[in-house]
């Protein structure tokens, strides 16, 4: 740090992604709470556990190779250009670099890469949901690190970056992750439900879907308040809080600071909190309405409704926000039913369409509302438009979100690991837990009645 | 012809005020998203009636009633 303004500016720098760090650990304890809630009482221990344990996970696996994932591919590799991996660039990612440690040089690196992974947690923590109350938990964290350190990273690498392939021939424009995070985990959740099939008795034998109640609606609904919550931080995590044109070295001139996106392209905190609660709110209201005032579609529409807006928050007016939320809110919620009924698709928390239908439609809204402007503040990009925002959503919900997912799981599958016998589901997946639970309270129900017997006696 | 007219970025940020899409049309969308409001409590009022109308009219001789209570 060359001087004290550079100083202020970098510590700055460092104190604001830390603090969307703390705030966006709510968006784990939100997924947790809502998945429990969701899950019937003798599921309880497994479906916190499952869930629990990405976050060792995915952080191990993303500082192993996740990190460096993002710097090496942005080319795709050999996408762009002809290029190969990035090895300059992702110098510094590498778990050996000294970048990757206690350095009084580089005061960014760690809090950037936990920003990071913290999405990386929300992507597996998105699948999660979707299949619980049958899933085995090691074959769901094999798929939680492939979506967390893997695919969703290469996602980022390619349309979340700065040099990304699909920012430069695209004009991919994906501000607060519609696509990145949503759209990829979404149709990872699904790529893995066609192979893991519905809960028992989800279908009755016409084939109709039975409604299986949250065991507590309120903890689903808190879970989903605190996700609310943590999406600040991930929002504010998303920019650049303060940048001098200089330092960006693109088309800029002058001398103006400002904070931008993730392409480095300007933009305000005012504006995304303008877009965030208004796009919140526009799916409240949409889901309110399309679901007759169920509260679990209630607020997942809201968080759909950001989600749906998000790939273009940095750019909409507010009220554009949430009608654009508004309507993806009614797209998901039809397609959600449609999709259950037609295909016997078992998504216990609605994630597929919440994430998943709400990234692809918001990125193919984006590409129209947005046509034309610039993708990015360099020379030479590729200006955002409906074509190339349909073909972002492709990639991103199919190719790197449903494709993966379907191949790992059947290979899972054909292994014998991915789902639980029919025994354990029926009596539940915390058979082991609830048996010494038993056990232990019989014991101790025995043991103080003893006791009483004794000290009656001893009166006599 | 970009939706916010800015064909790239290659601007002084001192000059540069607004850029959302569809400038100019911003009273229109206030009058939409008015609409949009006042939408929203035609249909929740309506759904709201209808569905007191059929708890009422499914429990005349009372007796559901006293099984909710009974469940506190």
């Amino acid at each position: 740090m060359g001087s004290n303004i550079e100083a202020i500016t970098t510590i700055f720098t460092e104190f604001y992604y830390w603090v969307t760090v703390v705030f966006m650990f709510l968006i784990h304890v939100g997924f947790c709470m809502y998945e429990v809630g969701a899950s019937r009482r003798r599921n309880h221990m497994h479906t916190l556990m499952k869930n629990t344990m990405i976050i060792p996970l995915v952080t191990v696996t993303f500082f192993f190779f996740g990190w460096w994932i993002y710097f090496a591919f942005p080319n795709g590799p050999w996408i762009f250009e002809g290029k190969g991996l990035d090895y300059a660039a992702a110098t510094g990612a590498r778990p050996w670099d000294p970048a990757m440690g206690t350095n009084i040089a580089d005061r960014i690196n760690g809090v950037f890469w936990a920003a990071f992974l913290l999405f990386s947690w929300t992507a597996a923590s998105i699948v999660s949901g979707a299949v619980i109350e049958r899933i085995r938990s090691g074959a769901f964290w094999i798929l939680a690190i492939l979506v967390g350190s893997v695919t969703w990273v290469i996602g980022a690498s390619w349309g979340w970056h700065p040099d990304g392939w699909m920012v430069k021939l695209l004009g991919y424009h994906d501000a607060y992750a519609s696509g990145v995070i949503h759209a990829i985990a979404g149709g990872f959740a699904l790529g893995i439900l066609v192979v893991l099939g519905p809960r028992l008795g989800k279908f009755r034998p016409d084939g109709t879907p039975r409604d299986i109640p949250p065991h507590n609606p309120w903890m689903v609904t808190l879970g989903l308040f605190m996700i609310y919550t943590g999406f600040w931080g991930f929002y504010a995590a998303c920019n650049v809080p303060i940048i001098a044109p200089e330092v960006i070295d693109g088309q800029i001139t002058g001398t103006t600071w400002t904070a931008t996106n993730i392409y480095l392209a300007p933009t305000t905190l005012s504006a995304i909190t303008f877009n965030f609660l208004m796009s919140l709110s526009g799916g409240l209201m949409a889901a309110y309405v399309v679901s007759k005032g169920d509260a679990f579609w209630t607020y997942s529409g809201g968080l759909a409704g950001i989600i749906t807006a998000s790939a273009g928050n940095d750019l909409y007016h507010p009220i554009q926000a949430m009608f654009i939320a508004a309507f993806g809110v009614y797209c998901i919620y039809k397609l959600h039913h449609w999709v259950e009924r037609k295909f016997k698709i078992d998504d216990a928390v609605g994630a597929v369409a919440v994430h998943g239908y709400a990234g692809f439609i918001g990125l193919v809204i984006a590409g129209f509302v947005l046509w034309g402007q610039p993708s990015s503040p360099y020379e030479g990009y590729a200006a955002i438009n409906p074509i190339g925002m349909f073909i972002g959503a492709i990639i991103m919900f199919f190719v790197l979100g449903f494709l993966p997912a379907y191949i790992c799981a059947r290979i899972l599958n054909a292994l014998g690991v991915l789902r639980v016998p029919r025994k354990v589901e029926l009596e539940g997946l915390d058979f082991d837990n609830n048996e010494a639970y038993q056990v232990a309270v019989a014991e101790v129900i025995a043991s103080e009645k003893a006791m009483v017997s004794e000290m009656t006696a001893g009166q006599k | 012809m970009p939706t916010n007219g800015m064909e790239s970025w290659a601007v002084d940020l001192n000059d540069v005020a607004a850029i959302y899409p569809f400038q100019g049309s911003e009273f229109i969308l206030y009058i939409a998203g008015l609409a949009f409001w006042l939408y929203w409590h035609v249909m929740q009022l309506r759904h709201e009636a209808a569905e007191v109308e059929r708890e009422t009219a499914a429990d005349s001789d009372g007796s559901h009633t006293k099984a909710w209570i009974e469940k506190y």
